[in-house]
């Protein structure tokens, strides 16, 4: 149905009970025979007007929709107000920001209260500024430790050091004194990105990039002060830094974010740092005894033209056949090496499974056609979510996640609501050994002590049905939800050979767009007016070789009436095996939702900024938008406590120590 | 005459960076309008330009509070502006100068912000009062320039 409709009339196409102004055009006023000719007349010139409107439309909104029209009782349409920036492209996250031209808005101001409601109850931030990168995740006697780029100064990038953190469990956290600050020639103009080893006698170094005083990135070692100190508060540099130095070839700012090291069969440490030569983005090796001096290898892990620069790139094996974590220097024939990267030039993290050489410190593909950085390539997340590193966690034995998660909402605010940037909640990650083609990412299992109060709910639910999921407060959430298309209705959509479509999340429209079998979902931070919404929802298209493909997506499109806020639609197809329903899991947090689709082998990140669905307006939905199928969803829902996460003291180190 | 052939190739720097922006021919009367493009890297091009910016938006916050007198009943969007454009020349411009030396993804950011900004502004206006259209259609032309010279950067 979504794909006939490229040249109805707007209001045809939307005629869907989510909208909220709960406008109705007769959209066949102009097919269906009228007895009446003045009226006829009337209404298909008013069809023409719509057409050459929406034409209008599309042509200053590079492809994003307004739903904004209403119709007045004398036929003529005006577009409801509001101020509409254009949608962002998802293939290059070329953020292109144009006003619509035709809107007659009011003045839209941010207040204290819609700033502050957006402050997340469980995520990790800091009090207050800017963070970015995950830096040096580990566990280390009975502390989680995490460290991140901060800007003690301000809310926006500049002067970055290492904050620090420690909690039990990943999700209680108490804020601990800057590890490292940019007191060195060597790290003058930033203390960057960095990851943890540990040595086999237990203790640690830490690589990191440096950004000198003339601005060249250099990788620098820095080791606890001392390792009897638990909450390793303290950190020093070793003294002969530099230890690593942009090599010929290599541009100096081309340079930086050293991973973890591995051992490698002949016995040594060996790390790869991201780079480019040209437009191909590149890994470099080296190989070192003593983290102090190092041999560059000849060969590069891995290349990809046209990728741009690789950021953040981490290396590490996942299991063929169990569902765990393993240490970065496991090897083996039931192993995969993962590599991921971050690309400067689009923001967003790609990565690939294959197979590491040691001898030669080589990996490859068992994909080219996906490889890491091309366009196409698996992402852990579909959504906002950068610079994303992993570690292993000794203490259970996983691989665990960390992603950040930057605003989406301009300076001006970030600088008034005086902080900026998030991480997602921590997840698990292993190879999907069910499809053997993709990871798994789930949030860690402690993020379940947040839980409180919960409520079950059963029920079958029609096509263009609305439902709302009283569950009183709705900004701090965990839904986990199972749903199957009723099996009349996919008969008949498969039996029906000219119900075929093409569908992205990203170009079909968002959630209003009606089609055979979706979309369906979950409304949040919803406005009981839906004048606000964030729609997580299946969308399952029948493609031209009569399979079902299902998409998850996010469609923060009328998330809110800020007009300084990006507003995408995300998402990806989900692989869904046979025998398989419909299983997702949504973490609300005030201006984060994580969204996790299939078990975890979809995920998407959105940033929301309501303006009026916040504090005790903001609520839950369950909607069915599809035209014909008919849906039972099987879901609880829980109301999910703060974390608590707390400023430096003694006193709530001591606390967090007894839990 | 050694000297004028370099200025010819070092000039061409400044034609070769602008043909790769949206706006060429705002582009070259920017940079040529100011002496170091001559001998410019495109980091000093992006600061020129960033420069630019700054100067743009200082003098539209000098509109902005003229306005206050002459148009006292656009005070509502006139303050949204103001907040708006002092983000533009203490933050945005701020952290587009560091950022482009270090890390220009965060210059990048920061310059997509001062347009949203100066779109943000604009937008307040009820349709055809803004005392300042033309400047932020400016603001909004040299930002698109600006962010593709950085993203040369990347």
């Amino acid at each position: 149905m979504a794909s006939s409709d490229a040249l109805l009339p707007i209001s045809a196409r939307e005629e869907d009970p989510l909208l909220s102004d709960g406008s109705r055009s007769d959209p066949n006023a102009e097919t269906h025979g009228r007895r009446r000719p003045v009226k006829g007349l009337l209404a298909v010139s008013f069809g023409l007007f719509f057409i050459a409107f929406y034409v209008a439309l599309i042509a200053t909104h590079d492809g994003s929709r307004s739903n904004d029209v209403k119709i007045e009782s004398d036929g003529t349409a005006t577009t409801v107000s509001r101020a509409h920036l254009a949608g962002v492209s998802e293939k290059s996250n070329d953020q292109l920001w144009k006003l619509s031209g035709d809107r007659n808005t009011v003045a839209f101001s941010w207040n204290n209260s819609m700033l502050s409601w957006q402050r997340t109850a469980f995520h990790f931030q800091p009090e207050q500024n800017w963070m970015n990168d995950p830096n040096g995740p580990l566990f280390y006697k009975g502390w989680y430790h995490f460290f991140y780029q901060y800007n003690p100064n301000a809310a926006v990038w500049g002067d970055i050091v290492w904050g620090h953190a420690v909690s039990k469990d990943l999700i209680h956290w108490v804020h601990l004194p800057l590890a490292m600050v940019a007191d060195q020639w060597y790290d003058a103009n930033g203390v960057w990105t960095g990851s943890a080893t540990f040595l086999e006698d237990g203790s640690i170094v830490m690589l990191y990039t440096g950004s000198t005083d003339k601005s060249v990135q250099v990788q620098n070692l820095a080791y606890p002060e001392d390792l009897n100190d638990p909450l390793l508060l303290k950190w020093v540099k070793f003294p002969g830094n530099p230890v690593l130095v942009p090599p010929p070839g290599i541009l100096p700012k081309d340079f930086r974010d050293p991973t973890t090291a591995w051992k490698t069969s002949a016995g040594k440490w060996r790390i790869t740092i991201g780079s480019k030569i040209n437009r191909t983005g590149i890994s470099l090796v080296y190989d070192t005894t003593d983290f102090k001096t190092y041999e560059k290898l000849e060969t590069l892990l891995h290349k990809v033209p046209n990728t741009g620069m690789w950021e953040c790139v981490d290396f590490y094996p996942v299991s063929k056949t169990l569902v765990k974590g393993l240490d970065t220097s496991v090897n083996g024939p039931d192993v995969k090496h993962i590599v991921k990267a971050s690309m400067d030039d689009t923001r967003i993290d790609h990565y690939a499974i294959g197979t590491y050489f040691d001898s030669n410190g080589t990996w490859t593909p068992d994909d080219p056609t996906i490889d890491v950085g091309i366009s196409t390539s698996l992402r852990y997340d579909y959504g906002k979510f950068y610079a994303s590193k992993t570690f292993y966690d000794q203490n259970k034995g996983r691989r665990i996640l960390w992603g950040w998660i930057g605003e989406s909402d301009s300076e001006s605010a970030d600088v008034q609501k005086g902080w900026s940037s998030l991480q997602g909640i921590p997840r698990t990650v292993v190879l999907d050994t069910k499809t053997g083609k993709n990871l798994v990412q789930w949030p860690v299992e402690e993020v379940k002590s947040l839980r409180l109060s919960s409520k079950k709910f059963d029920m079958e639910v029609g096509p263009g049905s609305l439902v709302h999921i009283d569950v009183g407060s709705a900004a701090q959430l965990d839904i986990e939800a199972e749903f199957e298309i009723k099996k009349e209705s996919l008969d008949k959509i498969l039996g029906d050979a000219s119900a075929t479509e093409e569908f992205s999340c990203q170009k079909s429209g968002g959630s209003t767009v009606r089609g055979a079998l979706g979309p369906f979902g979950f409304s949040v931070l919803a406005h009981e007016s839906l004048s606000e919404q964030t729609p997580v929802y299946f969308y399952v298209a029948k493609g031209k070789d009569s399979k079902l493909t299902t998409f998850f997506c996010a469609d923060s499109s009328r998330s809110s009436f800020a007009n300084d806020v990006v507003k995408p639609i995300y998402g990806s197809s989900v692989p869904v095996l046979k025998g398989e329903k419909l299983t997702m899991r949504i973490l609300v947090d005030h201006s984060i939702v994580e969204a996790f689709g299939q078990g975890g082998r979809t995920c998407i990140t959105s940033r929301v900024y309501p303006t009026k669905a916040i504090y005790g307006a903001a609520k839950l939905f369950l909607f069915n938008n599809a035209i014909d199928a008919t849906i039972t969803a099987s879901f609880k829902v829980w109301q999910m406590n703060s974390a608590f996460i707390q400023p430096y003291s003694e006193e709530a180190v001591r606390a967090l120590s007894r839990t | 005459m050694m000297a004028m052939m370099m200025g010819v190739a070092m000039g061409d720097i400044v034609d070769k960076t602008c043909k790769q922006t949206p706006d060429y021919s705002l582009c070259l009367s920017l940079l040529r309008s100011d002496p170091r493009s001559s001998s410019a890297d495109t980091v000093g091009l992006g600061l020129i330009l960033v420069d630019k910016i700054k100067a743009l938006g200082t003098e539209t916050l000098g509109q902005i509070n003229m306005a206050y007198k002459t148009k006292p009943m656009l005070k509502k969007p006139l303050d949204e502006c103001n907040l708006r454009y002092k983000t533009i020349v203490d933050v945005d411009v701020h952290t587009a100068i560091i950022a482009i030396r270090g890390n220009p993804k965060f210059a990048e950011g920061a310059i997509v912000d001062a347009g949203v900004e100066a779109s943000v502004c604009e937008g307040g206006f009820p349709k055809g009062q803004s005392p300042i259209t033309g400047l932020t259609q400016k603001m909004n032309k040299i930002c698109d320039v600006t962010r593709a010279i950085v993203r040369m950067l990347l």
